[in-house]
């Protein structure tokens, strides 16, 4: 019969290869299920994790969707080493947007260099000043942060509704409620000419860079790690488990922010209610799935772009519903958790014992 | 019944070639030994010398992969520890489990295997605390007790159900001596009335006072056999750690300069919920001296190790001077980086992180006093060096630097956590429990390095509930008991029963509780 036992040390090699490991589970899995309801499930699956790499024009699409999932992945993953449950990143991405959109509405005749430096400063400043709410209940008051930034995600969506069909509705736009078009000083640059691929990508990568160097290289990401494993160990060794909530929610809020303006001033030129589009919730895979190291999150925010760009993909070859890629998305954190355990426990096979 | 030495009864108990392997070690390795009726059998054998594994599979928590288990003759197999108990053996483990806010009577029914109704049960307890003349009050709550009387609800459990065997887990480690008299007293009854008795101890004076026979361990083998009442404590200490015991160095003649560590009046209120409330302390700890703090445990001496090392504030900065400077208001880092340097008593996940390697345990407390990461980067070559030397200078056995603080024993990580503190050269080392779970040949080491440091002019603090280890160490003692600290005296002019009183809260005024736990 099988047994599971406990490793004497984690293994480090499963630690790479269980995030593998539940990527295939998700695709036998998924392929499964549309078979049993009548799809063709083969290619369903092929549509939504090999095509997007296997088609040179989906990769421009591939970066950009993978570019705002990964910057959010970074903040929450910093925040999830210190056991700081940030979970909230859609309304941060949100009011990082909105107060973007609002330097952007307000430099609306002017022009000049600075004013994308600017909105994108107040992207990172309304981040964080949505993820400065918690930080202070946690703090002060031990409130759960799970709780409190996952529910001011919902008050940040009514704030958008209210400012898009209210005081921010383009006077020009036959009543949409929708903002403004941005102005060329306003939008970020493309990459290429003529392609999609716009600065997000190359920040996002240099911020992974970063975050990379602060957690192995310097006391700060020390201080997290730290505060995350061993609180009675940080306290003793001289470090604030206030001070660490703080930062890392400031900074998972900042980067929510910063890439929520982002998307705002690249793929979609104005805010508008269909604005949020979950990517703070996917990121929360990402970070899973890159195993909370930023190099790992690189990789994972390119597969969970795969199941955007591929699930619209699925939906023209083997019209599997839009729905199909929430629930791979879904499948994934599943198997993910589940592959987890073999980090720590190993299968044997025994007879049993008489 | 009461002859223990009675040839034609086979023995209670008699264990044939036990052998149980773990993942990497053989704990258990052919093991043998018999306890006849009525007698007291101790164990004897360092931290990881099998004495809890062979228990283990005596109350069926384990089983053995090999060898037999006699009872009264006849092979048996123990698969539960409700099975050892219908067997008719009870144990009293280390670490009690009790729930704090619950009655002493509630404990006791929760630990049974059947129900039995409240009455009845509440005139079986009386009868046996009668019988055995056992203090202890059935309504009282857990957390107002102190250690004896919780090792005394245990004991009440054992013999309610009428054992054949008691088990006795290192039950004096937290005792002090009267309790221990106490307990031995008990233990001498149980015994007459032909229960026998499994001693583990590594405690050598009490096997002496307490036992007939002594089986002893070492790396999972039977070393030894004797009788503990002819046997010198130097042999048998000998036999245990398998090595000549080296003595502690010093010079003699009082060496004590200037305060370094000055505590006046230092008061803090205990965490929620069984915190212990520190009330006004006082004392030095000056240059060149081991001033020792001899305590039950739970009387204030974790309390007192956070305020001191600064996870803790206290209420005014003038509480802690630090060579002169009031320090009670800063934090734990910036008092590090003017030499006090702390130990505290659990060292996974307190003294050290379990998870990183030791090379990233240095970092945890080494960064203040040395450059180990300018400007907040951390210096990787410069951690391993430290490192290494820790490793070199104190022995701790590891595979690497690299190697996680869990995969080392719990010796071994003290001998590296004390090389971490004393490679800093601190100017007031505060340490709890400094030995504690250590095996001997490690002690040794460990104190010798703490009495070198104090030659250099250091001041050395040692929090201990290891009496011997106190008196060994120290030049002059103070005794907390219930958070208030009694003034250091040299050790010379206390007599051992003085300091079992004032560990028991006797200071000349009584308090209740005190007067309580030894009437």
């Amino acid at each position: 019969m099988l047994e599971w036992r406990r490793r004497r040390e984690p293994s480090s090699a499963m630690l790479w290869l269980s995030p593998v490991i539940a990527i295939a589970l998700t695709m036998l899995l998924g392929m499964i299920v549309f078979t049993a309801m009548g799809y063709d499930g083969f290619h369903g699956v092929e549509s939504i994790f090999l095509r997007p790499f296997l088609e040179p024009q989906r990769w421009a699409d591939l970066g950009v969707k993978a570019a705002p999932l990964v910057m959010i992945a970074l903040g929450l993953a910093i925040g999830f080493r210190a056991n700081v449950w940030n979970i909230g990143a859609e309304g941060q991405y949100i009011m990082g947007a909105i107060a973007g959109t609002g330097v952007a509405l307000a430099t609306y005749e002017m022009t000049g260099w600075w004013i994308l430096p600017a909105m994108a400063l107040a992207g990172v400043l309304g981040g964080m000043a949505w993820a400065a709410i918690p930080a202070l209940l946690r703090v002060r008051l031990q409130v759960s942060e799970i709780l409190t930034s996952l529910m001011l995600t919902y008050v940040a969506v009514q704030v958008l509704y209210f400012l898009v069909r209210g005081p921010w509705k383009d006077p020009d736009g036959f009543n949409f409620p929708q903002t403004r078009m941005f102005t060329a000083d306003q939008t970020l640059p493309a990459m290429m000419e003529g392609s999609l691929v716009h600065l997000g990508i190359p920040v996002a990568l240099l911020i992974a860079l970063v975050a990379w160097l602060v957690l192995e290289r310097t006391t700060a990401g020390y201080a997290v790690k730290v505060v995350g494993l061993a609180p009675a160990a940080a306290r003793h060794g001289g470090f604030s488990a206030g001070t660490v909530t703080w930062a890392t929610l400031l900074a998972s809020g900042g980067l929510a922010g910063l890439a929520g303006l982002f998307e705002a001033a690249g793929p979609f030129g104005q805010l508008t209610p269909q604005f949020p589009v979950g990517y703070g919730f996917t990121a929360i895979i990402v970070a899973f799935l890159g195993r909370l190291h930023p190099l790992g999150i690189v990789l994972g925010g390119i597969v969970l772009a795969a199941t955007y760009v591929g699930g619209e993909i699925a939906q023209s070859t083997v019209r599997l519903p839009q729905a199909a890629t929430g629930m791979f998305q879904a499948l994934l954190l599943f198997m993910l958790l589940a592959t987890d355990v073999l980090v720590k426990y190993r299968i044997v096979w025994k007879a049993r014992a008489a | 019944m009461n002859q223990p030495h009675e040839q034609k009864v086979p023995p209670r108990l008699a264990l044939a070639h036990i052998s149980k392997s773990f993942p990497g070690v053989k704990a258990n390795d052919d093991v043998s030994l018999s306890v006849g009726r009525g007698e007291i059998h101790a164990l004897l054998g360092e931290n990881g010398a099998g004495k809890s594994t062979l228990v283990k599979i005596l109350y069926g928590v384990q089983q053995a992969d090999e060898g037999s288990i006699a009872w009264d003759g006849e092979i048996v197999s123990i698969p539960s520890p409700k099975a050892a108990r219908q067997l008719g053996i009870g144990m009293v483990f280390q670490h009690f489990s009790l729930f704090d806010a619950m009655t002493v009577i509630e404990n006791i029914a929760l630990g049974l295997d059947e129900a039995v109704d409240r009455d009845v049960l509440k005139a079986r307890v009386a009868a046996i605390l009668d019988s055995y003349s056992l203090p202890l009050d059935p309504e009282r709550e857990v957390h107002t007790l102190s250690v004896g009387e919780r090792q005394r609800i245990e004991i009440v459990r054992c013999l309610l159900q009428k054992p054949k065997l008691l088990i006795m887990d290192e039950p004096t480690s937290v005792l002090t001596p009267q309790e221990v008299e106490k307990l031995f007293g008990t233990l001498r009854q149980i015994a007459a009335e032909g229960c026998a008795i499994l001693y583990i101890s590594h405690k050598l004076d009490e096997i002496k006072a307490l036992c007939e026979t002594a089986t002893i361990l070492r790396g999972g083998r039977v070393v030894a056999s004797c009788d503990p009442r002819t046997e010198t404590t130097r042999r048998m200490a000998e036999l245990m750690i398998g090595a000549e015991l080296r003595q502690l160095e010093r010079a003699a003649g009082d060496r004590a300069g200037a305060a370094r560590l000055a505590v006046a009046g230092l008061s803090l209120p205990g965490e929620p919920p069984f915190g212990t409330d520190l009330e006004g302390l006082s004392f030095e700890a000056r240059a060149g001296e081991i001033l020792g703090i001899a305590g039950v445990a739970g009387n204030g001496q974790s309390e007192l190790l956070t305020a001191l090392s600064g996870e803790r504030l206290a209420e005014r900065s003038e509480a802690i001077l630090l060579d002169g400077k009031p320090v009670g208001q800063l934090g734990a880092g910036p008092r590090r980086a003017l030499g006090l340097a702390c130990v505290p008593e659990e060292r996974n996940g307190h003294a050290a992180v379990p998870d990183f390697s030791l090379a990233e345990n240095t970092v945890l407390t080494a960064r203040h006093r040395l450059p180990l990461a300018p400007l907040g980067v951390i210096s990787g070559r410069d951690v391993l060096r430290f490192t290494d030397a820790i490793i070199k200078r104190f022995d701790v056995r590891t595979t690497s630097p690299a190697a996680p603080a869990q995969s080392l024993s719990g010796g071994n990580l003290q001998k590296f956590i004390m090389g971490r503190e004393i490679g800093q050269e601190p100017g007031v080392l505060v340490v709890c429990q400094p030995t504690w779970g250590v095996d001997a040949g490690a002690a040794a080491a460990i104190r010798q390095e703490l009495v070198d440091l104090a030659a250099k002019g250091s001041a050395v603090v040692v929090i201990s509930q290891d009496l011997d280890e106190l008196l060994e160490l120290s030049d002059r003692l103070c005794i907390i008991n219930e958070g208030r600290l009694s003034p250091p005296r040299a050790v010379a002019s206390y007599g051992i029963d003085e300091i079992g009183l004032m560990m028991g809260g006797i200071h000349g005024e009584a308090g209740p509780a005190a007067g309580a736990a030894h009437a």
